[in-house]
């Protein structure tokens, strides 16, 4: 049985169509990534498997229990991050786990015993009693997770949980939600960071302008794209990028103090960088060719400038 | 439906309501402050009989105080994205309406209890019948604390907004729900405006169990008041839902 199925899912608001008919379905102790450009429809699918919104059309199952049939028994089944989705700012972090846990309706020693654990966990041990409005917004996304995490859901739906947040922070939650995947708890991350998502998921699904346009290993998605290869090159000067224009060349890039020239053959574009390089009078300080990553097949799928 | 869930979500969303909200010393003190402003103003300097009025004073301090914070909570929780963050739990948007209107309805209990009880004491006021008076105070919460429930239902994210719809709602109904004019002494439309208005059956009760002139049978008293709270429930829920449908 899946952990999480999605069937024939469908949303409006007036005229605009954010989710279309998407179907997917996460297995068991998987870590899932959702990825797409600002308005693709993630957050509106994720809205809609947490409960928080209504599908105009479609089921979702959770752990097989459909969430408009038996909406509590299915709600009771995920711990879950909304994109706006803060704590109580008049609550202290410890209250605010603790709030959550009735929520689920665990005992009080339960509640206690994994609120603290989890305040060690995320590194806020010395501020558990400190109000949430007191905490900056790494703590407070920190104390988000614990909360998410109070119930020890099988289930776990994150929304873009580290977005903005410091490298501190950041590696914290990522550590914890890696060990409760770890513990057999499946994953759902929708993220803007790809490579954070092709380092966690075991599989992406990738939704452009509300519908589906690839879902597979990022590994597998990689290869898709493998025809592309890129030539990673530093020069010694600055350079004008017209001066490679070539059919060779299908696009290139800055990255820092590098260019990355975009080619389906690698030999003949580095044989015309080489020419370029004689009659420019340019020096190349290094050289290398690389695969196409998550990022560039992304950026192809969902056509993204 | 799981209605051990059920009935646990409302009551942690009314728990989470009082230490959040009503627990706060400013909302208690405005709960107690308030009453005694309208005693000043009702009663000092006026030539008014005290027993008389005093059920119509009672009932509009009631009505104030189990109303008052009502309105804010969800616009409020919106504002600080404490509210979808509430829906991601097992918890509904009925459990929402429920769990804020019975937390309303326990602060305007307290408050009313404390003001009802110094006017039998400090007046003192004759109580006739302690059965009525205790199911108005009851009645007369939750139907107003529903009224501030659903105050706060079209509201989107700015609680000034709803603070301005709940003033235009609240205060004109003290003026025709027979405190100041009573309803016996009323003919042609004010009479049938005053009928329409929930706070008129909470005065009448009031009036009845402090054994002063009363319009109506007890029971259409409890009776109105108890359709008029479902009402409201049944309305703020149904447009908490369709917001929400909306994602707003």
């Amino acid at each position: 049985m899946p952990a999480l199925e999605v069937r024939s899912l469908s949303k409006h608001f007036g005229d605009v169509k954010a989710v279309k008919d998407i179907s997917f379905s996460v297995n068991q102790g998987e870590f899932f990534g959702l990825l797409g450009p600002n308005g693709a429809g993630k957050t509106t699918t994720i809205r809609m498997i947490i409960g928080v919104l209504k599908p105009d059309k479609g089921s979702i199952l959770i752990e097989g229990v459909d969430l408009s049939k038996n909406y509590f028994e299915a709600k009771s089944k995920i711990g879950a991050i909304p994109e706006v989705g803060n704590i109580y700012p008049d609550l202290s972090a410890r209250e605010n786990i603790d709030l959550v846990g009735r929520f689920y309706g665990l005992p009080k020693s339960v509640r206690q015993e994994r609120a603290e654990k989890l305040l060690s966990d995320l590194g806020l041990k010395e501020r558990g009693d400190d109000l949430a409005r007191k905490f900056s917004k790494g703590m407070r996304q920190r104390v988000s997770i614990a909360c998410a995490l109070v119930n020890e859901p099988p289930i776990l739906i994150l929304d873009e949980p580290t977005e903005g947040l410091d490298v501190m922070s950041r590696r914290l939650i990522v550590d914890k939600v890696k060990e409760m995947n770890q513990k057999g708890s499946t994953v759902i991350l929708t993220t803007h960071n790809i490579e954070e998502a092709s380092r966690l998921c075991q599989r992406v699904c990738i939704i452009n302008k509300g519908s589906i346009v690839a879902i597979d290993t990022p590994e597998r998605l990689r290869r898709t794209a493998e025809k592309m290869q890129i030539v990673e090159v530093s020069f010694s000067k600055k350079i004008d990028v017209a001066w490679f224009n070539s059919d060779l060349i299908t696009r290139s890039e800055q990255c820092g103090d590098k260019w990355h020239f975009y080619t389906e053959d690698p030999d003949k574009a580095i044989e015309h960088i080489v020419k370029v390089r004689e009659k420019q009078d340019l020096k190349i300080i290094s050289l290398s060719i690389s695969g196409p990553t998550l990022e560039d097949v992304f950026v192809k799928l969902c056509e993204v400038p | 439906m799981d209605w051990k869930i059920y009935f646990r979500a409302v009551s942690v969303v009314a728990r989470k309501d009082i230490r959040i909200y009503y627990r706060k010393a400013p909302v208690f003190i405005f709960g107690l402050i308030l009453p005694t402003f309208l005693f000043f103003a009702f009663f000092v300097g006026r030539e008014l009989d005290i027993h008389k009025y005093f059920p119509g004073f009672l009932a509009m301090s009631l009505f104030f105080t189990s109303s008052s914070v009502g309105p804010l909570i969800v616009p409020w929780e919106k504002q600080q994205g404490t509210f979808e963050r509430l829906l991601s739990y097992p918890v509904s948007i009925s459990t929402i309406v429920l769990g804020d209107m019975i937390a309303g309805a326990l602060f305007g209990l307290m408050i009313s209890t404390i003001v009802g009880v110094a006017g039998i004491f400090l007046i003192p006021i004759a109580i006739n019948d302690v059965v009525l008076i205790f199911i108005a105070f009851v009645l007369g919460n939750v139907c107003f604390s529903s009224l501030g429930v659903l105050l706060s239902s079209p509201g989107g994210k700015a609680p000034a907004n709803i603070m301005m719809l709940a003033a235009l709602v609240r205060f004109p109904l003290i003026f025709v729900s027979g405190i100041f004019i009573p309803v016996s002494q009323m003919t042609g439309v004010g009479q049938y405006i005053t009928y329409c208005s929930p706070l008129t059956y909470l005065v009448d009760a009031l009036n009845q169990s402090t054994g002063q002139v009363s319009v109506f049978s007890w029971w259409v008293d409890v009776l109105v008041m108890i359709a008029f709270a479902a009402v409201f429930l049944l309305v703020a829920v149904t447009v908490l839902r369709r917001r929400s449908l909306r994602g707003m």
